[in-house]
């Protein structure tokens, strides 16, 4: 078995476990140990309200993914075979599409002479172009967008393991629809739903693209201080420390969550 | 200071082998480094072939869109690869600083010598010039266009969406001439008054952007009104059809400079290289590739360039009058890169 995943462990560990261990030691070592790039991060208030952004960004995306994820999942799990095969078809196909390509299809939805702005103006709902990009909004938009499927996979994937037998029992018992998906339908997908919230969450943590073309420079995510501060400190070690605080950030939410649910889960299996 | 053009390879091999047959009888070499795209391209054409032939010397290209890191990668590792870099003129200044950059002998540069001492520092002569200027939609201003950073700075006067770059790199220096600073006065900057005078514009700003083509696309769909671009990217969008125009009143006039990596593996053929590089004749040819300025204002004497094509050009003497000239000294030094940090806090406020 071990002989088996041992060249994609050694290209993990050629690939990922070494490029970041030396970005982390380069953030504490420049000519003799340092935590100057560390302490800039925890005392300089840009980067204090950078994290705080990214994670009120983080969490608007990942509520507005679960509320137009699940009833996709669900639709998706309650119809007939064919039926759900192509609603995960539509989920996904985005998937084929570049970032930036989706990134700029916003732009072109979305700017003041965009075809939104162009349409209500048509139809005289306003008089003024709405500011929908180059904010926190558009950023947003666009990034649930993108996120949507790692959302509705895992729901759809533990909603398939919910036997259909329960919610015959529950009616059975003469419950009515809307209570039997509330007392049992309901709880037994919050696995999926704590799994989806967690992908959807930590991937939005580290977007770049989809902030720095739609957020019109005012939407300052982390990755972004990370490109930064490449060029304003001319040292890998200022921004790495940044990607070490992240990195950071994110195993504890992953170690969060494992106590309610186990990564495998998270990941898709089971 | 990130790079206002776009990148590309390929053409790097063609060079080298469009040179190949020179190459079988010159020993002499070198390798020089520029940022790619229609712009390597053009220098190819105007400059670097030219320089080639007549020196008897291959020239192996390569290009980058940011030479910076390469070139402390290079130096550091003691067996730099490259010779000549092409770079915005304050990355030679700190290179140079920094132990990264050879000190030039102008005694074995006679072209640059004879060039304006603003024109070159001991590190670096300039290469090319292109401009932040104030750029407008002619449909939203017919006429009466706005034509000053002071107009930009009046929403009554001018309403419009407005858009800046997300860097404060000549934004600072529009900001303090919108605030009455005359063009040639602006060094040192008063960072103070700058940023208290961007803070007065701020809400108005729609767009901060990132990068040229992001500058471009913002003008050419009428997303703003008008804003601050690179002199070669409104043309770029003018030319495709698009209704917008620019003035060179209060542009910032900068430069990408020639600098030599320290300890570069064919030092003598490189400072060779680095005169016929800025010879008038050949910078003369470059502005007749693409809509950027020659380095050395001498190339306007040489009537190569049209008077109607010197007119639209950054660094024609009339032009380059009414503009203020950066200062890469400046944003060099303690009190540039202080300013440069406070950007930050700026944009986050």
């Amino acid at each position: 078995m071990l002989a088996l995943v041992s060249p994609a462990l050694l290209v993990i560990l050629l690939l990922i476990v070494l490029p970041v261990g030396w970005l982390a030691w380069q953030s504490i070592y420049h000519d003799g140990f340092t935590l100057e790039n560390y302490r800039r991060i925890f005392t300089e208030d840009i980067y204090w309200r950078s994290f705080a952004l990214t994670f009120e960004i983080s969490l608007a995306v990942t509520l507005i993914a679960l509320l137009l994820g699940y009833p996709v999942a669900y639709l998706a799990n309650s119809v007939p075979k064919g039926w759900s095969i192509l609603i995960l078809a539509l989920v996904v196909l985005p998937f084929w599409t570049s970032v930036l390509v989706r990134a700029y299809a916003w732009l072109a939805l979305l700017q003041r002479t965009g075809v939104i702005n162009q349409l209500l103006r048509y139809l005289d709902v306003i008089s003024e172009p709405l500011a929908l990009v180059h904010n926190t909004f558009g950023t947003v938009v666009a990034t649930v967008h993108i996120l949507l499927p790692f959302m509705v996979l895992p729901l759809y994937a533990t909603m398939q393991k919910i036997p259909g037998d329960l919610m015959q029992a529950g009616a059975s018992l003469g419950a009515s629809p809307s209570l039997t998906f509330a007392r049992v339908f309901l709880p037994l997908s919050l696995p999926g739903v704590l799994a989806g919230c967690t992908m959807v969450f930590v991937l939005c943590l580290g977007f770049y693209i989809t902030p720095e073309l739609l957020g019109g420079g005012r939407t300052v995510m982390v990755s972004m201080l990370v490109s930064r501060n490449v060029e304003l400190y001319n040292q890998f070690g200022a921004a790495s420390a940044v990607a070490v605080v992240l990195l950071v950030s994110v195993l504890l939410i992953f170690v969060a969550v494992s106590r309610f649910i186990s990564l495998d889960r998270i990941l898709g299996q089971k | 200071m990130t790079m206002k053009r776009n990148s590309g390879f390929g053409y790097t091999l063609l060079g080298a082998i469009a040179l190949g047959g020179t190459a079988a009888h010159a020993a002499e070499q070198i390798t020089f480094v520029s940022q790619g795209g229609a712009y390597q391209q053009a220098q190819t054409v105007a400059i670097l072939d030219p320089s080639a032939k007549k020196l008897g010397i291959t020239i192996n290209q390569d290009s980058i869109p940011d030479a910076w890191p390469a070139i402390k990668t290079q130096v550091g590792s003691g067996k730099p690869i490259w010779d000549v870099v092409d770079t915005p003129t304050g990355y030679c200044l700190r290179g140079g600083e920094q132990g990264l950059i050879e000190k030039l002998d102008f005694s074995k540069i006679p072209n640059a010598a004879a060039m304006p001492e603003a024109y070159r520092s001991p590190y670096s002569v300039s290469y090319e010039f292109y401009s932040s200027v104030l750029a407008y939609s002619q449909k939203t201003f017919p006429k009466d266009a706005p034509n000053s950073w002071v107009d930009f700075w009046d929403v009554k006067k001018f309403p419009g969406r407005r858009a800046l770059r997300n860097h404060p790199i000549a934004t600072l220096e529009a900001a303090l001439m919108a605030d009455g600073v005359a063009p040639d006065k602006l060094y040192p900057l008063d960072v103070d008054r700058a940023f208290k005078k961007l803070e007065e514009i701020k809400p108005n700003i729609t767009v901060w952007w990132t990068s040229g083509a992001q500058s471009a696309q913002l003008l050419n769909d009428g997303e703003v009104d008008m804003e601050m671009a690179w002199n070669g990217r409104v043309s770029a969008v003018a030319k495709e059809g698009a209704k917008v125009a620019f003035t060179y009143n209060q542009g910032i006039l900068q430069s990408t400079s020639l600098c030599i990596l320290k300890g570069a593996p064919n030092l003598d053929t490189a400072v060779k290289f680095l005169n016929e590089a800025v010879d008038p004749v050949h910078q003369a040819n470059l502005p007749l590739q693409i809509d950027y300025g020659p380095g050395n204002p001498k190339a306007f004497e040489t009537n190569v360039i049209k008077p109607e094509r010197a007119a639209q050009l950054p660094s024609e003497p009339a032009n380059a009058a009414k503009q203020a000239l950066m200062s890469y000294a400046w944003w060099s030094s303690p009190a540039g890169e202080a300013a440069e940090k406070r950007w930050a806090s700026f944009m986050q406020k």
